[in-house]
């Protein structure tokens, strides 16, 4: 087979990473962007989207397509609810300070990571998913000149993986206008503006952060639930997601959220380009390599506007 | 109207404000003058409940503004245009002034005021707040918080780096809120805008009141401004 249909398959696992990696490191952005708050603990709110998705889907039985729907609604409120509740206990109590956000934001993801642990266990479990067919991808070849379909062997995808990046899209196009045409949003932008003005202006800080921190960490957890019939859920599993997303957050400019897609998109194609074609580890270092050089020769990120 | 007792506020170990008091009645303009670094933006951010107060109170009407959170302070009538105009940059003119109405609920009547005051606001209204000249920007700023209706606006330089024409129309508005029972407080630092709009003058050092007098007195005597301020 020639290179073309390994190319497009590649490019599909990786429009798959891609669509995960968004929603969670727009996610992580959002965080960063509003409350200045580097949250080290995001891996571990996607984790226990994960974790939750198996319990609620092995609870509920029936078709599988019943259990998933019910988890990929109801996990992210959840998961919402607990990072607001952090926020109102842990972070409100330090004064959302950039510092001591970050060792109280350790100290979650620790809490988070053996107390799923001591519950779930350390087996790596399976969610079935709602769908799954395979669809063979067609390529198109030349015969007598002429350019024609054909369906090479083995080059196929799931209905379940396209749904994946369609749901993803959806939600991001959601989050852009939720932020850009809502009362809330407003009230989030003006906080990331100025937060000495917002509270001049009536805008309820303290509400507008445990808002923000519990969306972020529910779009991780909304990733994790649409991820895991693909990639089983395990207590660990929080690292990767945590650092693709801030390699993801630097390369876009941290709190731009256009720029936190795009960079996703870019990541995650390359990710998955790089997997097939060279090795996994390949791809990783030349996503940490362009985080270097990004920090080094555009530090606001690619699109990040410079603060004065 | 607006009573500040014996205020004490310390950036970590640095006292910036001992026992400052002010008083602003409505219908009046007090102005608060002093050097460079005397409490003075300190003093207008502590009355918006912006930094921690070590003792003293703001009462507003007989209510103790200072025992309330930080963003429930505008919501007694506090309208707050701060140096350096503190705008949502990225937001239009129109969001930053649905801010301003979200903060007391005011309807579209105030803003048709407020905008008839600032015509040239109404035709920016979908321009960023960022994209704005100067001029604009603190007309805007000014607009933003009369749009909460208020009953004490604090300005602090609004007349910084403008054109005489600017100085003017803002000038010209502060005026028209005296004229309906607006407490003012203000801070300028040229002094000849000082005593052309205010009724009173509080001079302040080093976060400490020195007098409070009448502006007459003080159009009448300028030496006074040169015993506290040096000029």
């Amino acid at each position: 087979m020639e290179i073309g249909p390994y190319l497009m398959l590649a490019s599909l696992e990786g429009a798959v990473t891609a669509a995960v990696l968004a929603l969670t490191a727009v996610g992580l952005s959002l965080v960063f962007g509003v409350m200045r708050v580097v949250n080290v603990a995001h891996g571990e709110f996607f984790m226990l989207g994960a974790v939750l998705a198996w319990w609620v889907t092995s609870l509920i039985g029936g078709h599988p397509a019943l259990g998933f729907a019910v988890a990929l609604l109801s996990v992210p409120v959840l998961v919402g609810l607990l990072a607001a509740a952090a926020d109102m206990t842990v972070l409100k109590r330090v004064s959302h300070d950039p510092e001591r956000t970050i060792v109280a934001t350790i100290g979650i993801l620790y809490i988070l990571q053996q107390v799923t642990l001591m519950t779930y266990g350390p087996d790596a479990r399976p969610v079935v998913p709602p769908f799954n067919a395979r669809l063979a991808l067609p390529w198109v070849e030349f015969v007598g000149g002429r350019p024609q379909l054909y369906w090479p062997w083995g080059l196929s995808t799931t209905s379940y993986k396209l749904a994946v990046i369609g749901a993803a899209t959806l939600v991001l196009i959601g989050v852009w206008l939720g932020m850009t045409r809502t009362r809330a949003g407003l009230l989030m932008r003006a906080t990331q503006m100025d937060r000495d003005m917002a509270l001049a202006f009536g805008i309820p800080v303290e509400r507008v952060y445990a808002l923000v921190f519990g969306l972020g960490a529910g779009l991780a957890a909304m990733a994790a639930v649409l991820i895991v019939p693909i990639q089983q859920a395990h207590y660990l599993m929080g690292g990767d997601p945590l650092l693709l997303s801030f390699i993801v957050v630097i390369i876009g400019g941290l709190g731009s959220l256009p720029g936190t897609v795009v960079a996703a998109i870019l990541i995650g194609l390359s990710d998955g380009i790089i997997s097939v074609f060279f090795s996994p580890t390949l791809a990783k270092i030349l996503a940490t390599l362009l985080v270097a050089l990004v920090l080094v020769f555009r530090p606001q990120g690619l699109f990040g506007e410079r603060r004065t | 109207m607006l009573e500040v007792n014996g205020l004490n506020v310390a950036y970590g170990r640095a006292r910036v404000l001992r026992d400052l008091s002010l008083t602003v009645r409505a219908g009046e303009i007090l102005c608060l003058l002093g050097r460079n670094g005397a409490g003075k933006t300190t003093t207008m951010k502590a009355i918006m409940g912006l930094l921690p107060l070590m003792s003293g109170r703001v009462v507003l009407d007989g209510q103790v503004v200072s025992d309330l959170p930080p963003h429930q302070v505008p919501r007694t009538g506090i309208g707050y245009i701060p140096q350096g105009r503190g705008l949502f940059a990225d937001l239009t003119v129109a969001q930053n002034l649905q801010i301003g109405l979200m903060v007391r609920k005011s309807g579209t009547q105030v803003l048709d005021d407020v905008l008839d005051l600032f015509p040239r606001l109404r035709e920016r209204l979908h321009q960023r707040a960022q994209t704005l000249s100067g001029g604009e920007q603190q007309m805007l700023a000014t607009a933003r918080a009369l749009c909460l209706e208020p009953r004490v606006l604090l300005l602090d330089e609004p007349t910084e780096g403008l054109q005489p024409s600017m100085i003017e129309a803002i000038r010209e508005v502060i005026v028209m809120m005296r004229a309906r029972g607006v407490a003012v407080l203000l801070v300028e630092q040229r002094v000849d805008a000082v005593l052309s709009v205010a009724d009173r003058v509080a001079f302040i050092e080093n976060g400490r009141n020195l007098e409070t007098l009448d502006a007459a007195r003080l159009r009448a005597d300028p030496a006074i401004l040169e015993r506290h301020l040096g000029v």
